[in-house]
């Protein structure tokens, strides 16, 4: 009988990784991403000596995981690279050009979408990317075909030479379900590529690399076509159709246990397969209605394809909403079906936002940081991504920006150049070694007048506490990049500190040039974890 | 057989606890399931949920339509009503009745309370209280609330109790005795 375990959609992706051979997953963490390389490095502490070695460390950021994992598939292993959606546009260079260099190992790279912003500043969707760059795109729609297809996307990258996307959302991630596994696959071994010219993106070979690349896209739509992911399902009722990709098939059948009455296009792989579209079209149908999880990736495209005379309806026409993410209630109303009887939403009940935990130093340093700032008339705050931007919320309102890792230096630079005075940056550790260092440098080679803030908790907190990039060489890197050793300050944020901290930061106010002040104590949770450990 | 379930509570918690336990019994009684949780940032101090599903036969979202829950399994009283239109009409709420205030404009408790003993079918119970008379530590009050939960889960007791047992089996004896008690002060104090 095969094994059957119940997974989350992310692990159960890792596993099927573990499972196709895979020799190493880079990433960064990010909500609802983090999961696949978590489980893959728990697998990995507990391997047995005999099993094979998978490279599973945490990358800095997202753009050196695509890059380390197109380096493993030049060579011929598996790679897989994950990342949550706002991932891709810092990975986005590395993956644009993966497809014109193509793959030799299979090379998978999960990019989980945040639709309704549960932990991200966007809801981009990953499909776009995978259009843009020319990528084939699988979208599952339940645990066991992420966990099927996963095995397939890393056949697929290798029998066409070809990076592959897998895109799911926050609800296939962080979802479980019973999932059956298949056999262990041996990791590959090294080879090099069967078409070395076009890993040398020079414009002579990127040229040729172009028209291949664009001719293999037949291929990979007629891959798409013949796919059991890919299903058109017969409904007696022609009047319209639906087109329901990855998990909105769920919410498609959640509204009709016996079986939907139209015809049903389930689509779980691109480029959009258009010969079945053409067989809905030729069924005579007056709409089609698409349900997708994320932006009208399909509508736009279904738009051009179809004739003119046949509606076409989903979030782009307001059958669906534009925004957030599909649910049973929103795809049973386009649907024209009734409610069920429902309770009003209660009005006794107050929003409960997450807040900083008690105890953390980013209290501390938020604290002394608000007291020293009200003593200018005008001061910013331009902050990061991470625990930390919870400082927006009462009671410290401490912050004026948060827009993208890394952004904190930077635009406190430009504030800065534009004649702001005091002009802060707050940012973590692990969003600094992510993308804050390169920033640095721009602020010491202007002599920027800034003061940034790097409040280090030895962790990647938001996430859960995964291990950050520079623990430990904070200050060696700040140095090294050109911040003056005096202008590097290293504190303790505690409340009994609080006037040796506020002090500091007046020093460094009054210096005209980059100063880095660095409030450092561990994250309460790992420290909880770490004596939990200790007392094991 | 079907029944969805919203387990509702603060970050912090341990209403996946409380999942996996019956994901564990719904498992070992061959049903199907279907449990979507929330990770990431409302982790810190916020309101979370997790929708659980359990049938006989396959399940097709992960997520519990509005109107649809057959129970709201909740922590903390302000949560249980929180979820109050996802529960059917005649739905059960089985919650834990003491307040987890960590925000200003928390509601009056009383209010609190009267709105939820006029819904038709409520369990609440002090699991806090409930699990030390039981000798139990306030880490096991989850299970007391899960025990009260089991009549309308139309799982076995049981096997509610087995899985118990093996979840907790890797942290030694006392402790599955310890959840075990208080797993059954949930039984004794709920509906017959």
């Amino acid at each position: 009988m095969a094994m059957k375990r119940l997974l989350l959609g992310d692990e159960a992706i890792a596993l099927a990784a573990l499972h196709a051979g895979l020799s190493g997953v880079y990433a960064y963490p990010g909500t609802p991403s983090t999961e696949i390389t978590e489980f893959i490095q728990l697998q990995q502490a507990r391997r047995s000596e005999g099993e094979p070695v998978v490279h599973c460390r945490w990358a800095s950021n997202e753009k050196t995981a695509m890059e380390a994992a197109l380096g493993m598939s030049y060579m011929g292993k598996r790679a897989m690279v994950c990342m949550k959606h706002v991932g891709m546009n810092v990975a986005a260079d590395a993956f644009v050009n993966s497809a014109m260099t193509g793959a030799n190992g299979g090379l998978v790279v999960v990019a989980a979408d945040d639709p309704s912003m549960h932990s991200s500043q966007n809801e981009q969707d990953s499909r776009f990317y995978g259009k843009f760059a020319l990528i084939p795109t699988f979208e599952p729609s339940s645990q066991q075909e992420a966990y099927d297809m996963t095995r397939y996307a890393f056949e697929f990258s290798e029998r066409f030479q070809i990076p592959v996307l897998m895109r799911i959302t926050t609800r296939m991630a962080h979802s479980r379900a019973v999932v059956e596994l298949a056999e262990q696959r041996l990791q590959n071994e090294c080879s090099t590529p069967q078409r070395p010219r076009q890993w040398i993106l020079l414009p002579a070979n990127s040229r040729i690399r172009y028209n291949t690349l664009l001719e293999e896209q037949a291929l990979f739509e007629k891959d798409a076509e013949e796919s059991q992911y890919n299903r058109l399902i017969d409904g007696a009722d022609k009047s319209k159709a639906i087109v329901a990709c990855g998990i909105a098939y769920n919410y498609l059948m959640e509204n009709y246990p016996k079986g939907c009455p139209y015809p049903v296009l389930k689509l779980s792989q691109y480029p959009l397969p258009k010969q079945l579209v053409e067989q809905i079209v030729a069924q005579g149908v007056k709409q089609i209605i698409v349900m997708e999880e994320g932006q009208p990736v399909v509508e736009e495209q279904l738009r051009a394809l179809v004739p003119s005379t046949i509606d076409i309806a989903g979030r782009l026409t307001g059958l669906l909403p534009r925004a957030g993410e599909l649910n049973p209630d929103c795809v049973r109303k386009a649907l024209g079906l009734e409610a069920l009887a429902t309770y009003d939403a209660e009005p006794l009940v107050a929003p409960r936002p997450p807040a900083l935990c008690q105890g953390c130093g980013h209290r501390d340093m938020y604290n002394a940081l608000n007291e020293v700032a009200r003593e200018y008339p005008s001061p910013r705050v331009f902050a990061d991504i991470g625990c930390y931007t919870l400082g927006a919320m009462p009671p410290f309102r401490a912050i004026d920006t948060c827009v993208e890792m890394g952004a904190s230096i930077t635009m406190a630079k430009g504030a800065a150049e534009a004649g702001q005075h005091p002009s802060f940056a707050v940012i973590g550790d692990s969003t600094f070694t992510h993308s804050g260092i390169t920033g640095l440098l721009d602020c010491v080679n202007a002599k920027a007048n800034v003061v940034i803030v790097i409040s280090d908790n030895l962790t990647t907190g938001m996430t859960g506490g995964q291990d950050s990039a520079g623990t430990g060489r904070l200050e060696a890197i700040c140095e090294g990049v050109g911040v003056e050793k005096e202008h590097i300050r290293v504190v303790v944020p505690l409340p009994k500190n609080m006037e040796q901290i506020k002090q500091i930061l007046r020093e460094e106010i009054a210096y005209e040039g980059v100063s880095v002040v660095i409030p450092r104590r561990e994250c309460i949770q790992t420290l909880k974890r770490h004596a939990k450990q200790q007392k094991k | 057989m079907k029944k969805d379930i919203i387990l509702a509570g603060v970050g912090g918690q341990g209403i996946l606890s409380i999942a996996t336990i019956i994901g564990e019994a719904a498992i070992a009684d061959n049903l199907y399931i279907k449990q979507a949780e929330v990770h990431g940032m409302s982790q810190r101090g916020g309101d979370v949920q997790s929708n659980l599903r359990l049938a006989s036969s396959p399940i097709a979202s992960d997520l519990i339509p509005k109107g649809g829950a057959d129970i709201i399994i909740s922590l903390e009283p302000m949560e249980a009503l929180r979820y109050l239109p996802y529960l059917k009409q005649d739905g059960w709420i089985v919650t834990n009745s003491v307040p987890f205030i960590n925000i200003d404009n928390y509601p009056d408790t009383e209010a609190l309370y009267a709105r939820l003993n006029a819904l038709p079918q409520v369990v609440m119970l002090n699991v806090e209280q409930l699990a030390k008379e039981a000798g139990a530590p306030l880490q096991a009050a989850n299970m007391v609330l899960l025990g009260a939960a089991i009549p309308m889960l139309g799982i076995e007791a049981e096997k509610i109790k087995a899985g118990v047992e093996r979840i907790f089996s890797r942290k030694g004896a006392d402790v599955v005795a310890k959840n075990l008690a208080a797993l059954q002060a949930g039984i004794d104090n709920s509906i017959k």
